[in-house]
This record gives structure tokens, C-alpha cells and sequence, in this order.
């Protein structure tokens, strides 16, 4: 079994805690420094989450959420693979998203932006990679919306992911963005990533991966924490 | 190394329909909930709650906050724990401060035994939510575990004064643990 320890959150990639641009951070950020801390067992384990734990319906957010009729807006595939930092597939690895509609409107409660709700949208959905970390998701392109965060503030067009990797450690919470977006430039949460790394969170236009007469296909690889060289020292 | 890591981003406050759909009342299955215990775990029943507070003291309505831990046993329900869970006790709660009415965390579980000789019993945790980029890692250990607390290598590791963020109280068969994002008593967070 592999006991080697991880390597570290590379903070050349990650957003720091604490953005003044993005106004909800200064006083939700950590302030003190990490503890550092000697990997154990629960490190190195975390939630499995096999095949089983999906339902049939869970990847295709165009049928999942259908009440009366197909939703709105234009259809597209968002696939990929899910690697470390040495390029090894991430296998059977749970992926949840969540998004907004074409309109760009949350099913959630407290989103208030005055566009449409869609009946026959939910837009959450999960999966999991297979034994090569290839996964594959049918949705809804979801639209830009607005946010109190300064003036005239927009989010560009994204989609939540949600992974976990082979450990609790390897977990990672980001947002997959679209290509050619004039709304990247302008938003503090994408710009929050270093540049230079944040472009790794813009999926890329695929005609592979586009369905002919069907859907366009976006092609978005996510990379985790790697596993150090050398074994864990017990 | 020939790859650079995905960056993280905030969870944001929507997340609730995708992540913890049930609790939030979605009609969409919950892959974990607050609940963790089965009918056929074995251990000390207990529960765990526990409001997140932010720089100014004001409690968060949108975090949401995983558990990881081991079975009454001390073992892990994951290969890389070669001594196998005996149970079906799968170890993983995540639950969003949304919906009770005091905007707590709340866990019903099983305490954790101790995963080896020098280590306390102790849950994992990691913290996100809207205005947290990156989601953050602390640990939960029990009040009424004084003596495998005094030893244990990570709690004896951070400075004494801050020992006590790390230290769910307990209450009856509760235990009260709240995070504190900064301030005075801001809790140690981990670099894991
Ligand atoms: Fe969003």
C-alpha cells in the first residue's frame, strides 16, 4: 500500500486566505500561520466513494433535474481526467458539481438575481473516474451572473467541482471556467489564483470531445496533490 | 513533478444543493449527511456541534464543514489503513450551517478510538465556505481524553495557549466545538 505523504498545497497556485478584491474574505480568512503537521493515517485516508454511490441520472444534468420537458439553453460535455502532479490518473475519484441555469440563476434559496428559474433544471450532478480518471459530465452552459461584490460585478460563465482524490488531503474545491470569457479578467475570485496558474482552471474548447448533430464538448483536466519521493518516517 | 495543481477556489454560498442537497431540503440524494453512525457501528454514540465565527464574532450561515474519522476501533474504512474497519462504519459527515436555527454544525457519530499508541482519538476536519478560497484543515479532540491528549504529537506540537481551540468540550453525551476563522481565540489550523 502507498504510505507516501503528499506533497504540499503548492501556494503558488492557491488563492491566498485573504483577498481584499474579493470582499467576503478579509473577515472569514485564516490570519495565523499553518501549523504544520507530521502526515498520520488520517491524512493518508479519506472518503471512498466507489461507482455504486452515483445514480444512473447523476452526470447528465439535462435529465437529472426534468420535471415536464427538456431545459433550456445550449447543451454541452464537459470531460476530462482527473491526474496528480506526476501525471498518474486519479482513479475512481468522486466528482460533484453544481452550476447556475443558462439564465444564470441558482436552484438555491437565497440567490435572488431577478432571471428565470427552469423547471426542468436543477444543476447539480456527480460522478466517478474511472480506473484511468477519465470522467464526463452532460450539462447546460450556465450563464454569467451578477453579485454584490463591488460595482456592476459580474461572475464569468462556471461550474463548481468538487473532489476528494485518493485522501482527505488531495481534497479540492474549484470552479471550471470557458474559454474566450471577457469576464475573467474583471473577477476577483478567478484572479485570486496567481497568474500563471489560474489559467489552469479555463477548460479548453475540444472537437474530440464535442457530440456531432448533439452538444459542444469542453475538455477540463484537474490536477491533485502528488505523492512525495520518499515514504513516510514512522 | 511534470504537472502544476489545480487551484482551488470558494465553494461560494450555493453550494448547498449539490453538496449537502437533503439537509437543504433539494430533491437530490445527500452522498453524506450530519449523521454518520449506521445500525451496525460499534462504539460511543455521541454528538458533536459547533457554530464557525468570523473576524467580527458573528457566526457563519453558509460554511460547510466535513468530518473524517476513524471507527470505534480506532481503523479507517480505506485501503491505505491495512488493518481493515471491522464495521460498517464509513467515517465521512459533512453538514452546512444553513439550516439550524442557531446556524450549527451539527454530527451525530461514533468516537473515534485511538488510531495507534501515541496518538488521542481525533476527527479530521476541513472548513469552507463562501469568502474562504482555500478550505482550511484543523482537528477535533475530546475534552474528556486529558491523559492521551497530554501526549499526543500533533496536539503537543502547537503552543499551550492555542491548545484548547483543538478541544471539543463535552457537555452530557455532546461535545461543543466551535471554529473560530480569527480573533484571539482563531483556531489552529493545519498545514496538511
Ligand atoms: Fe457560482
Amino acid at each position: 500500500m502507498n504510505d507516501r505523504p503528499f506533497n504540499r498545497r503548492d501556494w503558488a497556485s492557491h488563492p491566498p486566505f485573504i483577498d481584499p478584491a474579493y470582499k467576503s474574505t478579509p473577515l472569514r480568512g485564516q490570519t495565523k500561520p499553518l501549523m504544520p503537521i507530521i502526515p498520520g493515517l488520517s491524512e493518508l485516508t479519506g472518503p471512498v466513494y466507489g461507482a455504486e454511490a452515483v445514480g444512473p441520472l447523476d452526470s447528465d444534468l439535462t435529465k437529472n433535474g426534468v420535471k415536464d420537458g427538456e431545459p433550456q439553453g445550449e447543451r454541452i460535455i464537459v470531460a476530462g481526467r482527473v491526474l496528480d502532479e506526476d501525471g498518474k490518473p486519479q482513479p475512481n475519484t468522486l466528482l460533484e458539481i453544481w452550476q447556475a441555469n443558462a439564465a444564470g440563476r441558482y436552484v438555491h434559496h437565497s440567490d435572488q438575481h431577478d432571471a428565470p428559474l427552469d423547471p426542468n433544471f436543477l444543476g447539480a450532478g456527480r460522478c466517478v473516474a474511472d480506473e484511468n480518471g477519465f470522467y464526463r459530465f452532460t450539462t447546460i452552459k450556465p450563464g454569467a451572473y451578477p453579485w454584490p461584490n463591488h460595482k456592476n460585478a459580474w461572475r464569468p460563465n462556471h461550474i463548481h467541482f468538487s473532489l476528494f482524490g485518493p485522501a482527505f488531503a488531495t481534497r479540492l474545491i474549484t470552479q471550471m471556467y470557458f474559454p474566450g470569457d471577457p469576464l475573467l479578467e474583471l473577477d476577483p475570485i478567478y484572479k485570486s489564483s496567481p497568474e500563471g496558474a489560474r489559467e489552469r482552471m479555463v477548460a479548453e474548447f475540444s472537437l474530440d470531445v464535442t457530440q456531432e448533430l448533439f452538444a459542444l464538448g469542453y475538455r477540463f483536466d484537474i490536477v491533485l496533490r502528488g505523492r512525495q519521493a520518499t515514504p513516510m518516517e514512522t | 513533478m511534470t504537472l502544476k495543481q489545480t487551484p482551488s477556489q470558494t465553494v461560494g454560498p450555493y453550494f448547498a444543493y449539490g453538496l449537502t442537497p437533503e439537509q437543504y431540503g433539494y430533491d437530490f440524494k445527500d452522498l453524506a449527511s450530519g449523521d454518520l453512525s449506521t445500525a451496525a457501528s460499534q462504539g460511543q454514540s455521541i454528538r458533536i456541534e459547533g457554530c464557525v465565527y468570523d473576524g467580527e464574532g458573528n457566526k457563519v450561515p453558509d460554511a460547510m464543514i466535513e468530518i473524517w474519522q476513524a471507527d470505534g476501533q480506532g481503523r479507517f474504512a480505506h485501503p491505505a489503513d491495512g488493518r481493515g474497519s471491522n464495521t460498517d462504519f464509513k467515517g465521512f459527515g459533512r453538514f452546512g450551517t444553513g439550516t439550524d436555527g442557531h446556524n450549527r454544525f451539527i454530527f451525530d457519530t461514533i468516537k473515534p478510538g485511538a488510531i495507534d499508541q501515541q496518538q488521542a482519538p481525533h476527527i479530521s476536519v476541513i472548513v469552507t465556505m463562501r469568502g474562504l478560497l482555500t478550505h482550511t484543515f484543523t482537528r477535533i479532540y475530546f475534552s474528556d481524553e486529558g491523559a492521551a491528549n497530554e501526549t499526543d504529537p500533533v496536539l503537543s506540537s502547537v503552543d499551550e495557549d492555542r491548545r484548547p481551540t483543538l478541544i471539543a468540550q463535552k457537555q452530557g453525551s455532546t461535545y461543543r466545538f466551535d471554529i473560530h476563522m480569527q480573533g484571539e481565540n482563531e483556531t489552529v489550523f493545519f498545514d496538511v
